[in-house]
């Protein structure tokens, strides 16, 4: 069981960092998204493998979701979106690969040195019960701040891509006592 | 498997992410760069809870807290990213920068 394990996590780690440097390789923003989406599903796999089923399992439905609409988005915003004009839409290469060269040292290097506490506990039978009486207890601050965050989220969503806001519609001052708006409301149109 | 291998591939995640973030000219792209960052977190949360703390849901709550993130940084950015184009006629952040003036 053990060694199935190890084979698992190999294959989606390595997996999931050749589809990740991918993602930035392809010419073809389609292809890239779909690179994305194998990577994150990969690190749902992992979560899986770590014994968190529900969160594994929050994560992989949600990522083949976000990724369905990013590629649309893909489609709808990039000028090369199927690949067939390669062009290079990049800056700084270089001193990018640098910095994160010397990030992953770093981490690595911190991965490696510290002296990390050994297990403390055991898993219960039932994490998601677990996570679910933290969100609802304990933790119930944190449950608060997503939830309101959330709600600012799709307030702000709403404002930002709106075409027509209320300083369109009632003027610079908001002064104005009807709206101008392309169509009438009311009955008498 | 070992806590310090799930934090490797988390840092080489993380690594490869930003990586994309800051070479990325195109915003959806650069956003995809911020994916792969937090898919990179999720994967150190989950492994710093079932290696040091099973018995607490703390690291399960810092992975629902990235999972929102990512929820969050995606609609965020494409509203955005709307916004821009509607105004501006860009995809761009080099572009965006030089319109600035």
């Amino acid at each position: 069981m053990a060694v199935l394990g190890d084979v698992i996590f190999w294959v989606l780690a390595l997996l999931a960092v050749a589809s990740g440097v991918m993602v930035f390789r392809f010419d073809s923003m389609a292809r890239a998204t779909y690179a994305l989406l194998t990577s994150l599903l990969c690190v749902g796999g992992e979560v899986l493998l770590l014994g968190l089923d529900y969160l594994g399992v929050v994560i992989v439905l949600m990522m083949t979701i976000e990724m369905a609409i990013m590629a649309v988005f893909m489609v709808m915003y990039m000028m090369n979106p199927a690949g067939l004009m390669p062009m290079t839409m990049v800056h700084n290469t270089k001193g990018a690969a640098v910095i994160c060269g010397a990030v992953f040292a770093v981490l690595a290097a911190g991965i490696l040195l510290a002296p990390w506490p050994s297990r403390r506990g055991r898993p219960s039978h039932d994490p998601t019960m677990d996570l679910g009486l933290s969100l609802m207890g304990p933790q119930m601050l944190t449950m608060m701040t997503l939830g309101l965050t959330l709600f600012a989220t799709i307030v702000a969503t709403v404002v930002l891509a709106t075409r027509r806001g209320r300083y369109d519609r009632f003027g610079d001052d908001l002064r104005s006592r009807t709206a101008d708006d392309p169509v009438r409301g009311g009955m008498s149109r | 498997m070992s806590l310090e291998l799930f934090l490797l591939l988390a840092a080489a995640l993380f690594s490869i992410g930003l990586f994309g973030a800051l070479t990325q000219q195109s915003i959806v792209m650069l956003m995809m760069g911020l994916e792969l960052m937090l898919g990179g977190i999720i994967v150190g949360a989950a492994a710093v809870w079932h290696y040091i703390a099973p018995a607490a849901a703390d690291g399960q709550v810092l992975v629902v807290l990235a999972v929102t993130v990512m929820a969050v940084e995606m609609a965020i950015g494409f509203a955005v990213v709307t916004a821009l184009f509607r105004a501006r006629e860009v995809d761009m952040t080099d572009m965006a920068a030089e319109l600035k003036e």
